[in-house]
């Protein structure tokens, strides 16, 4: 048995140690806007804070986590009022197919609680997210404008 | 993504089978006109738009959307024509079922070749010109004043004499009841007031908070997962595997063996099937491919480069004596590795099998072929089974392919009762692909004493997708596909005249299964001719636009493209110190594109692509923003290959098996590209896939403006070039 936070909602999970967060929070807790893209800690689509830094929950043990706080992309919002980066994702029409855009929300999210206006090296350097779509360009864009909000 | 040559499209032929148990329509009965109504008991006004009593406009879709926005562009178009309140405008997906009970009303489902819109821009305008047409005589039967009276704008329709207004949304359910006209003319393109511009995709809100459902994503009540290995090797067979040793692991149901080369793990999660997969003791027979190297695979092609025998894809004037005969020949070999699709959101798909039904849940680029492969795994009749299309994390043309749910239908067939959900692993979905054809080509050309190109002959050697997915679609024994971008007319013409020309190809095909990847072969023919292009624009002491422009002037719209793209980079003035700039053009899918490249690159192989200017000429360009979004990101997939792609063969399986080692680019690799998106009108042409393959060639061309090296075998970081 784990004891989690996710979303500031305790969970007792009923899984191995060793399990990754990510499948945790997927098949457990249910939260599937977590997403799966590589498993190695390549891609970034399983991207979610835990106490507050982005990290890549394929490549975390859930037993790491436990008494953590954990956010995903669905506790975002707070009371259904989307954060500034979620509006600029809208606004700069960012995603294509979508799948990678959790992970790199995520990513985003931490990176303007650190710099609330990163440079373009700034940017280049925190967000590492694959996107086979090839959303960069309207990242870049909504990043920026997200932190001129 | 798939290239399909135009005759003989169909691979599936849809038979008038039952009303499909899946269907979600009802229909009124017995008496008085029927009204097909949606699953929320809303009507249909033709079948393309269903009102709600709310005003909502519901769009059908029937190609599939994975991020190129194909479903906002359709939306547009039937919307321009409805004249409906853009504001009100939702989609749906009517399933492959329904298509079959209702004879194809949709058209084609599949969605490849950049074709969403330039093949269905006809039947899904007059879609929304139909819906139009009967809304107002509804209207127009209320009043008892003659429709031609009436008007529409956003969804209100007015009578000019007595000024009365109503709503779509009052007359929708009078609307249903009235026979379809038959004479339903469309727009001058001139009036158009949605097509043309670059609304915001209808599809964003729930992909920046988690709410979307993919595919992977996908809960059913009672429902197991499934991890599955196919043998490594193509070709090979699944042997034997140890069940007693992951029997008993935590959350394990079964083990079953899926066709004759594969073995799955059915169990609780997915974490748990594939921890126990891991753990499970596999033989395969790797059969005789178990031998082939990467070293027998570059033979192969190689000695195709010299051989006499060759089908013949474009012919002018004699090249082989022309090229005897020349001042000066130059002569280079380029060549293309195999290249992963990799969509983000790894294959899967959700089965749940009956002895009278199948159900399948998944992402599909072909929702026809979906369903036909569900009905012939299940041994079903069409008619029983369904597909449910879910949105897709991607597709590039590998979910053109439906081996995914072939699997998952044997998996549950093997469960009768219990969906199953499939879900491959990111190392499944890299060695099992349909790779993006490897080729070679040898490129000779002949210049007269004063540097004009007399002669060209582009020897190309290599894979054939439609020999092996198609083989029907062959032209006796020729694969037409091969020659895109060096036609000589149609979809994918060259735009250069030269006067004696021979373009030839040596079909040699590895055992490893080639698909449809983004771009397909223009990809690899657009290096190939235009780094030769610019090869023989230096060997002869020429700018390389200017040689370009001497050979294109009965091609216009090629040139257009390429000038334009020139203009916007400053060709013709000095790039800023230690910058250098490359240059290409080509044509796919019906559309003209060109690039332009700046780059530097320091003695240590450190590359910084600093801008790319893009030009697209469509044709009709239904939404620019969007037609810039796919330009900007297929420059990320073409570029990701130039620098990283490469999928090799060791002891007959493939070597890469995650992003470590078949890489994609990243943010800080990403150019600034502007892209022209400059719609000459007139024809239809695509946009998720022409433009990405003038990317590669613009980029090597600036390369070599910056070091005097050609590369000419990819990727370049074999080459030892990195990005700075
Ligand atoms: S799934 Fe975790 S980094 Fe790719
Ligand atoms: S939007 Fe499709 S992978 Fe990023």
């Amino acid at each position: 048995m784990v004891k989690l936070t996710v979303n500031g909602i305790s969970h007792d999970v009923d899984v191995e140690p060793d399990t990754p967060l990510l499948w945790v929070l997927r098949e457990q807790v249910g939260l599937t806007g977590t997403k799966y893209g590589c498993g190695v800690a390549q891609c970034g689509a399983c991207t979610v804070h835990v106490d507050g830094v982005a990290t890549r929950s394929c490549s975390m043990q859930v037993s790491d986590a436990a008494g953590k706080q954990i956010t995903t992309v669905e506790g975002l919002a707070v009371n259904g009022a989307m954060t500034k980066v979620q509006q600029a994702w809208i606004a700069n029409d960012v995603p294509q197919c979508g799948y990678c855009q959790s992970g790199m929300i995520m990513a985003v999210t931490a990176l303007l609680k650190e710099k609330a206006k990163p440079t373009d090296a700034e940017i280049d350097a925190a967000i590492t997210n694959i996107c086979r779509c090839g959303t960069f360009q309207q990242v870049r864009a909504a990043i920026h404008a997200a932190a001129n909000a | 993504m798939n290239f399909v040559p135009k005759m003989n499209r169909r691979s599936f032929v849809v038979g008038t089978a039952a009303v499909g148990s899946g269907l979600a329509l009802g229909f009124d009965l017995p008496f008085g006109p029927k009204v097909v109504r949606a699953a929320d008991g809303s009507p249909e006004v033709g079948v393309w738009v269903v009102i709600r009593p709310d005003e909502t406009v519901v769009i059908r879709i029937a190609r599939s959307e994975m991020g190129q926005g194909t479903l906002t562009g359709l939306a547009q178009m039937v919307a321009e024509e409805l004249e409906c309140d853009w504001s009100k405008v939702t989609t749906e997906y009517p399933t492959p079922g329904q298509s079959v009970a209702r004879k194809r009303a949709w058209g084609d489902y599949s969605t490849g070749g950049s074709r969403g819109i330039r093949e269905s821009h006809e039947y899904v305008r007059k879609g929304g010109a139909t819906a139009r047409m009967m809304l107002i005589q509804a209207a127009a039967n209320e009043w008892k004043v003659p429709a031609a009276e009436c008007s529409v704008i956003n969804s209100t329709i007015t009578h000019k004499g007595s000024g009365r207004t109503t709503t779509y949304g009052k007359v929708a359910e009078a609307a249903a009841k009235i026979e379809p006209p038959t004479d339903v003319k469309l727009k001058d393109p001139k009036d158009w007031k949605l097509i043309g511009k670059g609304v915001l995709r209808l599809d964003t809100a729930d992909k920046v908070n988690g709410k979307q459902v993919y595919g992977a994503d996908l809960k059913l009540p009672g429902m197991l997962n499934a991890a599955i290995k196919a043998c490594p090797v193509f070709g090979g067979k699944l042997k034997s595997y140890d069940e007693a040793k992951v029997a008993g692991m935590k959350g394990v149901k079964k083990v079953v063996k899926v066709a004759d080369n594969a073995v799955a793990v059915v169990a609780d999660t997915w974490w748990h099937a594939k921890t126990a997969l891991d753990a499970l003791p596999i033989v395969w027979d790797e059969g005789p491919n178990g031998k082939i190297q990467q070293a027998d695979i570059v033979a192969m092609l190689k000695e195709g480069l010299t051989a006499e025998q060759a089908f013949v894809g474009n012919k002018v004037g004699d090249a082989k004596a022309a090229l005897a005969g020349a001042a000066k020949r130059i002569e280079a070999t380029y060549a293309y590795p195999w290249q992963s699709h990799a969509p983000m959101e790894p294959l899967n798909a959700t089965a749940l099998y009956t002895a009278d039904k199948c159900e399948v849940w998944c992402g599909t680029q072909n929702g026809e072929a979906a369903l036909a492969a569900t009905a012939e795994a299940s041994g079903l009749p069409v008619g029983k089974c369904e597909v449910y299309k879910q949105l897709l994390g991607g597709g590039f043309g590998r979910r053109g392919r439906s081996d995914y749910v072939t699997q998952a239908v044997q998996i549950a067939k093997q469960m009768p009762g219990t969906p199953i959900k499939l879900l491959w692993s990111r190392e499944e979905d890299m060695t099992q692909g349909t790779y993006h054809p490897t080729t070679m080509a040898k490129m000779t050309a002949g210049l007269d004493a004063d540097g004009n190109l007399v002669a060209l002959h582009a020897r190309i050697s290599g894979q054939s997708i439609l020999s092996a997915l198609f083989p029907a679609r062959l032209q006796n024994g020729m694969d037409p596909a091969t020659f895109q971008g060096f036609a000589p007319a149609g979809e994918a013409a060259i735009g250069y005249t030269v006067p004696n020309l021979l373009v030839d190809h040596a079909m040699r095909n590895p055992h490893v299964p080639p698909g449809f990847w983004r771009g397909v072969n223009i990809n690899q023919n657009a290096i190939y001719l235009e780094c030769f292009m610019d090869e023989l624009a230096h060997e002869t002491k020429q700018d390389p636009l200017a040689f370009r422009q001497k050979l294109m002037s009965k091609h216009p719209k090629h040139l257009a493209v390429l000038n334009a793209v020139a203009d916007k980079i400053g060709w013709t003035t000095p790039p800023p110190k230690g910058v250098f700039r490359g240059i290409a053009q080509h044509m796919g899918y019906g559309s003209y594109v060109a690039a332009a490249a700046e780059i530097s690159l320091d003695d240590k192989g450190a590359l910084k692509i600093h801008r790319m200017v893009a030009a697209t000429d469509p044709g009709h360009a239904v939404n620019p923003a969007q037609i810039e979004r796919q330009v900007s990101g297929s420059f990320v997939y073409g570029l990701s290959a130039l620098l990283y792609g490469e999928v090799t063969v060791k002891n007959g399986r493939i070597e890469q098996e995650n992003f470590d080692t078949y890489n994609s680019m990243r943010i800080s690799e990403m150019p600034k590209v502007e892209s022209i998106v400059m719609g000459s009108g007139g024809f239809w042409g695509g946009v998720g896939e022409p433009t990405i393959c003038v990317a590669a060639p613009a980029v090597l061309n600036a390369i070599f403006a910056a070091t005097g090296k050609r590369y000419r075998t990819f990727p370049l970081s074999q080459h030892n070039i990195r990005t700075a």
